[in-house]
């Protein structure tokens, strides 16, 4: 042992005695001697890291995380902090939810099978789509999963995918490492008033082409009008449409299944988790057809000895832990427990609840917009498009130094040009809204 | 609750031979299970009509279906279905591989701080305090595993296998050694490696054990050459043994100009004993959900970081986290000024594996666990996981053909099938090992009890095993009784796929649709 006492692990219940009988059962002297470690790797040092009671570590974790400023995040582009009700936490910290594993043995996981069942199934609603998985890491892990189903199901032998110029980096560059163990090649098309410049992508559209990946909205808040067109597009071109987007947008939005996407990615978290400095929940969606090519684990009904009803994963020949080399991903651990967050979220709002979230989050952007637009040297939005949730100003002053103003009155907006911010009013109050405006017109007199 | 329980042969716990066992909860309306949420409530919402809509018909959906229930119906319903759920709170959990320790309360606590609710994008300098619990805990990490540098952005442990495979990819890149397509992997692997390998654009070669179980070095001599990009390890194997020729293989892949990659699933045997690092791995992951007691939650969410040694580190994913003054160990000097932390990008890194920085808040649980337990709980967790899987198995019938085994141990179920002894096992209120693997062993029941169980709970464990061992298969196949669901088909929800419950209104009536 190292260091000049032990005090041991506070979640081992062992005394002493019933050490010793259990050293005495295995025949050991020592629980030293039960390690099969050769000398030459042996390690003999410390790692030097402190114990602490529990009191202690609460203490040094919240006196570190009392270094976060405490600013109004007007903060969006993919991740967002919508309020979360009492609710959702206090169900989804049960226990059995919380400390269970992935469901090998059916019999005893029914809750959880079935919890997972109902979140497929409002995203089979939400997507129109006829299978959801019960979760992808985040988007941008969602979106590399759906590119390497392109390449697995592709009807031509192109190797060429597009995604908007405007894409998130990580989401780019998380696709990218996805592919990079096929052929496929990412490759940029342009895009207008924030928006798929949809001349631009028919002209780069061509039989080599296997995804055509859009978002709506897009990253910049903006709402795509030429959904079904792009969709038209894409499935003449013989490539697998790909659609990104969110539940609480999907609730207004066009339905996917009505645009011609085979794929729908995104972050499910936006119900059910706060800001949680990027963590997420993969949205996955798609067709029928792809079943068989479905990454992840999926929830099934089937009956039990007793002929009741009863939930299972399934069709898991797909998987990684029977089909190794050949399974459809590598994923195993995922993001379970996030995906029950979201719908128990869902379940709270229920379906006229979604769509007047939606609806306000139109309406709250866009009158901001209008506000933000009156200011001098300030125009907002930047593009004639509709919006959801956020939007992006032109402020002819440099941006940086009004984003760091306004940090220094208490909020936070994204820079995304030398003179563009972003703003976005998911999860903020109107009266913090007000007080955003007044201090806006501050910086920007 | 259901009138079932004759019929299920259910006695309160009386009809066993030693007498322990549970009657999970089983809610039931009208003889099924807890009816779906849609079969509680399906409210079609008209948009435009039900609701008013900002935006013209053409940019939004027709309508939406969903649930619409009160409160205190939800609250009801999550209940119950927690009821239905075996969780580590519930009972001991030895799933094989898996590190089902307790995860203990006060994590989920800090983890729910307001301050720790942070948007990824806010400029660095204003979350300062997120970014120093990401560097100390990649400081605590690259201590533990004997690592150089560490992120802490893949997702999981498949994700963290991925970006080793990356990093390796794009070392040899750089070296001009892009032509090395092969990775080597033990038969035994856990799937995810093989996977990963292949998502990777890897050739997989597999590699035989040798007689006792461990990886064949004239097999690997025979596998490794100049097109060896890595071999993937895990230490201990999947059957606890730990590869005690460790060095040699290092140095066998090394002089091929191969990498060596650690699998850290089961590094909760080896904590303060030993070090991938120490070892000759060139890069690891850690599984904090299962060393460092994070919360399965139902499969996830985990995280997967992962160390490298310094030739490896400019290329690990960006962004990364460091101390830009002090020397970014704040560790028990209270006094000393906080370090002030940035954002960078490593020199050739591969880029992102997540859209952001991975799972923050998982992360956060992980951090304070190990501030927590320090050097002498995170020695002793070692000590007492090992010592339980060892006393485990010296009270337990099944035969336990390779040793000496660590923190977990692999039983053959011998002439029972067992994937029937594991159902059986749930009648007697205990969570299965994992079972029929690694296929190294006949009938693998792969034992993990971790260091949380006490002696007394072992020995129930072990009296489950053994009861079982002494059953017919009979009784094996009709299990389980007492769980909240009998034995369900596989093969139905296989052949018949209803995967929401769109598909259960119109399937009953076409049961022979095959995709």
């Amino acid at each position: 042992m190292h260091g000049s006492h032990t005090t041991g692990s506070p979640y081992a219940p062992h005394t002493d005695d019933e050490t010793a009988a259990m050293l005495e059962a295995v025949d050991v002297d020592s629980v030293e001697d039960l390690f099969d470690i050769p000398d030459e790797v042996r390690f003999d040092g410390a790692f030097d890291i402190d114990a602490r009671t529990e009191r202690e570590t609460r203490q040094l974790v919240g006196s570190i995380l009392d270094r976060n400023d405490d600013l109004v995040e007007l903060l969006g582009r993919g991740h967002y902090g919508y309020y979360i009700p009492s609710l959702v936490d206090h169900l989804a910290d049960r226990s059995e939810f919380l400390t269970s594993y992935t469901q090998y043995q059916p019999e005893v996981s029914q809750g959880f099978l079935q919890a997972l069942f109902e979140y497929q199934s409002l995203l089979v609603e939400l997507t129109g789509l006829a299978v959801a998985n019960c979760s992808m890491y985040d988007a941008a892990t969602a979106l590399g999963e759906a590119a390497t189903l392109a390449d697995r199901t592709r009807k031509t032998s192109g190797h060429r995918v597009l995604v908007p110029d405007i894409l998130r980096e990580g989401r780019r560059s998380t696709l990218e490492n996805y592919v990079a163990g096929t052929d496929l090649e990412i490759e940029t098309y342009a895009t207008a008033a924030s928006t798929v410049d949809v001349s631009a992508l028919e002209s780069q559209l061509a039989e080599d082409v296997v995804m055509v990946y859009a978002e709506n909205p897009t990253v910049r808040g903006a709402i795509e009008e030429r959904l079904s067109e792009i969709g038209g597009l894409a499935a003449d071109a013989d490539a697998l449409f790909v659609l990104g987007s969110d539940p609480v947008a999907l609730s207004l939005l066009q339905k996917p299944s009505d645009v011609g996407a085979d794929v729908v990615v995104g972050d499910a978290s936006v119900l059910g988790l706060p800001t949680s400095y990027g963590m997420g929940l993969g949205l996955f969606a798609t067709d029928e057809r792809f079943l068989r090519q479905v990454p992840g684990r999926l929830v099934g009904a089937s009956e039990d000895a007793t002929d009741r009803r009863a939930f299972t994963l399934t069709l898991q020949t797909r998987e990684q832990h029977i089909r190794r080399e050949r399974a459809t991903s590598n994923i195993c651990t995922n993001q379970a427990w996030v995906a029950l967050r979201s719908a128990i979220h869902a379940a709270t709002l229920g379906p006229s609840g979604l769509v007047e979230l939606a609806a306000r989050d139109v309406t709250r952007a866009e009158s901001l917009a209008e506000r933000v637009d009156d200011l001098v040297g300030v125009k907002a939005p930047v593009d004639d498009r509709r919006h959801i949730r956020e939007f992006v100003a032109r402020i002819d002053q440099p941006a940086r130094p009004i984003a760091d103003d306004l940090a220094d009155r208490g909020f936070a907006v994204h820079v995304v040009g030398d003179h563009e911010i972003q703003v976005c009013v998911a999860g903020v109050d109107d009266e913090t809204l007000e007080e955003f405006v007044a201090a806006f017109t501050e910086v920007t007199r | 609750m259901s009138d079932d329980r004759s019929e299920n042969g259910n006695d309160n716990g009386g009809g066993h031979a030693n007498g322990n066992g549970y009657d999970q909860a089983r809610w039931t309306r009208n003889g099924q299970y807890e009816p779906l949420l849609s079969e509680k409530n399906q409210t079609r919402v008209e948009i435009g009509t039900d609701v008013d809509s900002p935006l013209p018909d053409e940019l939004t959906r027709d309508d939406l279906e969903l649930p619409e229930l009160s409160e205190p119906e939800l609250a009801r319903h999550y209940t119950r279905l927690s009821q239905m759920i075996y969780g580590i709170d519930s009972g001991p959990y030895p799933l094989g591989s898996c590190t089902m320790k307790y995860n203990p309360k006060f994590t989920e606590d800090v983890a729910a701080l307001p301050s720790a609710a942070v948007h990824p994008d806010r400029d660095p300098e204003s979350v300062q305090g997120t970014l120093e619990v990401l560097a100390r805990l990649q400081d605590y990490l690259g201590r533990i595993g004997g690592m150089d540098a560490v992120t802490l952005q893949p997702p999981a442990g498949a994700a963290g296998e991925f970006v080793g495979i990356r990093v390796a990819a794009a070392y040899h890149e750089h070296n001009g050694e892009g032509h090395r397509h092969e990775v080597i992997i033990p038969e035994s692997a856990h799937g995810t490696n093989f996977a990963t390998a292949a998502l990777g654009g890897y050739d997989v070669v597999s590699l035989p054990s040798d007689d006792a179980g461990r990886v064949d070095l004239e097999a690997l001599e025979a596998a490794l050459s100049e097109d060896t990009a890595a071999l993937m390890l895990t230490n201990p194997n999947t059957l606890g043994l730990f590869e005690r020729d460790i060095t040699e293989i290092a140095e066998m892949v090394h002089d091929v100009g191969g990498l060596l990659y650690y699998d850290g699933a089961n590094l909760n045997a080896l904590l303060g004993r030993a070090r991938p690092g120490d070892m000759g791995f060139d890069v690891m992951h850690y599984n904090v959900h299962k060393t460092f007691a994070t919360p399965h939650g139902g499969g996830g969410p985990g995280a997967g970081p992962v160390g490298v040694v310094e030739d490896l580190a400019p290329f690990l994913p960006a962004p990364r986290v460091r101390a830009v003054d002090g020397d970014g160990r704040d560790e028990g000097d209270s006094n000393a000024t906080p370090s002030k932390y940035e954002l960078f990008d490593p020199e050739h890194t591969i880029g992102q594996v997540h859209g952001y920085q991975g799972n923050w808040l998982v992360l956060v649980k992980a951090f304070a666990y190990i501030a927590r337990l320090g050097d002498e709980g995170l020695t002793d967790a070692s000590a007492k996981a090992v010592l339980n899987a060892n006393y485990l198995a010296s009270q337990v019938d099944y035969e336990v053909p390779y040793g000496p085994f660590h923190h977990e141990f692999v039983a053959s179920a011998g002439e029972q099938d067992a994937a029937d002894v594991a159902k059986r096992m749930l009648d007697y209120g205990v969570h299965p090992p994992t079972t029929k693997w690694p296929e190294i062993v006949s009938g693998a029941l792969m034992t993990e009890p971790t260091e949380i169980e006490s002696k007394s709970t072992l020995d129930t464990l072990a009296n489950a095993f053994n009861a079982v061992a002494g059953e017919d298969s009979e009784t094996l196949e009709a299990a389980p009784e007492r769980t909240t669901a009998r034995r369900i088909d596989q093969t139905s929800a296989a052949r018949n796929p209803r995967l929401s419950w769109h598909a259960l209104t119109g399937g009953e009536e076409d049961g022979e649709r095959e995709t």
